[in-house]
């Protein structure tokens, strides 16, 4: 590569990695600095406030009445220093819970792990996905080719694609248990009939010369298919599924709310109900993370899989 | 330049070698072809009796000004369109689907772009039940016939324009076809690497056993390449002439210069770009209206 090419490169890296930045160092200036935001006061000496509490969250009027009516009563001065609501905790204590959240053993008895509430989520959202694409895949590319199959399938398709999947969670409990089956048919509903069209679109959109080309070469019939227009949309469809990979992820929180709840939602959940909110952000961050990271991955992988594609080189 | 010089004069080699094509079979004949189609604009007759033949081993250009349906004639019988009426016949048999007896190279890049430059060439003997080694084999000798065998295991992407023309070539002609159909493909080239092909495609005419029928817009071209140029005119569809090429073989560039070329030339301009209409209406009224931007002293003309 040139070096010119390469300073490119390098530019695009760091603004990517200061594209993070920038949010995270919004995030510590809200937690660190004490005159930014803080609306509330962390009580440290309760003094003479008999309902105060070291350690306690109240509301700064609220703080600044009492300790004027402590002063008039001659009472004890309470102390504290402005904090922020138990809903945003600081950078560090996310990163801690992090930790903890891999390292330790959950507070709560019989509470899952972070990484088993995760590994869980995981594979309700890889076999919702692998089911989807065994049906969405071969019918969208079938549609794609054969104009009248297309014409036969997709005004429904295309209706039921604004069913909201949610709201078939109780007819799949109903049908398929209380336990995983429900959570990965909403998976399914919720890509299917998206994956159906978008693969029809993208094999409509192959160029029609390739295929002319491949006719005056002597192909034929189903050969077509298997031989021309499935490698000719392959990188195109890899793409396709990326982008509706990421589209499982956005139906897994409804999926797992369904029938037992379970998974990361379960762990955000209870986490939640017990005020932990560093942890709720810590399994927030990682569900990113994972999306993000298996795209990033997927990603380098196409350009690796598919060399003759210039387009799998821009993000 | 001889003013004289008519386009229908032949000199005595040249008229012998007319005489000699006109002795080998005939290897496609179209009779009364023609083509209607509807449209949104109501039914469309983009070809109406259309006749001609071409002997073996003839090269044959078809010109024609835009809309004169010179590429649908090339795709009935490439078998990628239907005709409405009429027949082609190859070798007199009646053209149906496409078939490999026809080689067609179009003007877009129709290289398969996941498919290595020797795969390309490959394709069509493998499609058509060829072994592996076998198509191997037979690719690698069309590629060093056009001249690519280094580049044998590029990517189309990775080749120029001009490239990947030539890989096209190779691809039809692996296929050993009794045709070779070309719809413009040089069209997107630009003038040296055009100029070029140009040359390079009369050289392997000349050295294997392959009819050309050569579509193109480009007079120069046309008069260059061909023996005979069937000349299309527009709404619907006719063979308004063909004309028998006076240029004596083997070309070269210096012959664009010729009084036989320039002769052709001329009648071919005459036959395409009639003088011209006065405007139509709609013509004047969508012409626009200048405004000066520029100071008023500084002019560049």
């Amino acid at each position: 590569m040139k070096p010119i090419a390469n300073n490119e490169a390098s530019k695009r890296t760091l603004l990517a990695v200061g594209s993070f930045l920038l949010p995270l160092l919004v995030w510590c200036l809200v937690s660190y600095v004490p005159f930014i935001w803080h609306p509330k006061v962390e009580v440290t000496v309760p003094g003479g406030i008999d309902y105060f509490q070291a350690g306690m969250l109240v509301d700064q009027t609220q703080f600044a009445d009492e300790t004027d009516y402590a002063r008039e009563q001659g009472l004890a001065l309470p102390s504290g220093v402005p904090a922020n609501p138990i809903y945003l905790p600081a950078p560090h204590q996310v990163a801690q819970a992090f930790y903890t959240g891999f390292a330790k053993q959950p507070v709560q008895k019989d509470a899952p792990w972070l990484h088993e509430s995760l590994w869980h989520s995981i594979q309700i959202i890889f076999w919702g996905f692998v089911l989807s694409s065994i049906v969405g895949v071969p019918l969208g590319i079938l549609a794609g080719t054969y104009a009248s199959l297309g014409r036969l399938t997709e005004p429904f398709v295309e209706y039921f694609r604004y069913l909201p999947a949610p709201a078939f969670g109780a007819l799949a409990v109903a049908i398929l248990g209380i336990y995983d089956g429900p959570k990965i048919a909403i998976i399914v509903i919720g890509t299917l009939f998206q994956q159906v069209l978008i693969v029809a679109n993208t094999t409509r959109k192959l160029e029609a010369t390739i295929i002319e080309a491949a006719r005056t070469l002597g192909t034929r019939g189903f050969r077509l298919l298997t031989r021309v227009v499935v490698p000719g949309i392959l990188p195109d469809l890899y793409r396709d599924q990326r982008i509706l990979l990421g589209w499982a992820w956005t139906y897994l929180i409804v999926a797992e709310l369904i029938g037992t709840s379970s998974g990361i939602t379960w762990y955000i959940t209870q986490q939640a109900r017990y005020q932990h909110f560093d942890n709720v952000y810590a399994a927030i961050m990682i569900i990113g993370i994972i999306g993000f990271g298996t795209d990033l991955i997927l990603a380098r992988l196409g350009r690796r899989l598919f060399p003759w594609d210039r387009s799998q080189d821009r993000r | 330049m001889n003013p004289e010089t008519s386009y229908l004069d032949q000199s005595e080699e040249v008229r012998a070698r007319f005489e000699r094509i006109n002795q080998r079979e005939t290897i496609l004949e179209v009779r009364g072809l023609g083509k209607r189609y509807r449209s949104a604009q109501g039914e469309v007759e983009a070809l109406s009796g259309i006749d001609f033949s071409v002997r073996r081993r003839e090269f044959v250009c078809v010109i024609g000004p835009s809309g004169c349906g010179k590429s649908t004639l090339i795709r009935i019988l490439a078998g990628l369109d239907h005709h409405t009426s009429g027949e082609a016949l190859l070798d007199g048999s009646r053209i149906k689907g496409p078939g490999q007896d026809r080689g067609m190279v179009f003007q877009g890049y129709s290289l398969f772009p996941w498919l290595t430059v020797k795969k390309n060439v490959m394709f069509g003997p493998q499609m058509n039940g060829r072994g592996r080694d076998e198509a191997e084999h037979d690719a690698m000798m069309w590629l060093d016939l056009v001249g690519l065998e280094r580049f044998a295991d590029a990517y189309p992407h990775q080749l120029s324009g001009g490239m990947r023309q030539r890989v096209a070539i190779a691809r039809a002609l692996v296929n050993q076809p009794r045709i070779l159909l070309m719809d413009e493909p040089f069209g997107a080239l630009d003038a040296q690497t055009r100029a070029k092909m140009q040359t390079h495609l009369i050289d392997i005419w000349r050295n294997i056993d392959i009819t050309v029928l050569f579509i193109t817009h480009d007079l120069d071209e046309a008069i260059y390449l061909a023996d005979r140029i069937l000349v299309l005119k527009a709404h619907p569809g006719e063979v308004q002439e063909i004309i028998e090429v006076p240029v004596p073989r083997p070309r070269s560039p210096e012959q664009f210069n010729s009084p036989e070329f320039r002769a052709t030339k001329a009648r071919l301009e005459q036959l395409i770009h009639p003088a011209p209409e006065p405007e139509s209406e709609d013509e004047q009224r969508v012409k626009p209206h200048l405004i000066r931007f520029t100071d008023v002293h500084d002019n560049v003309e």
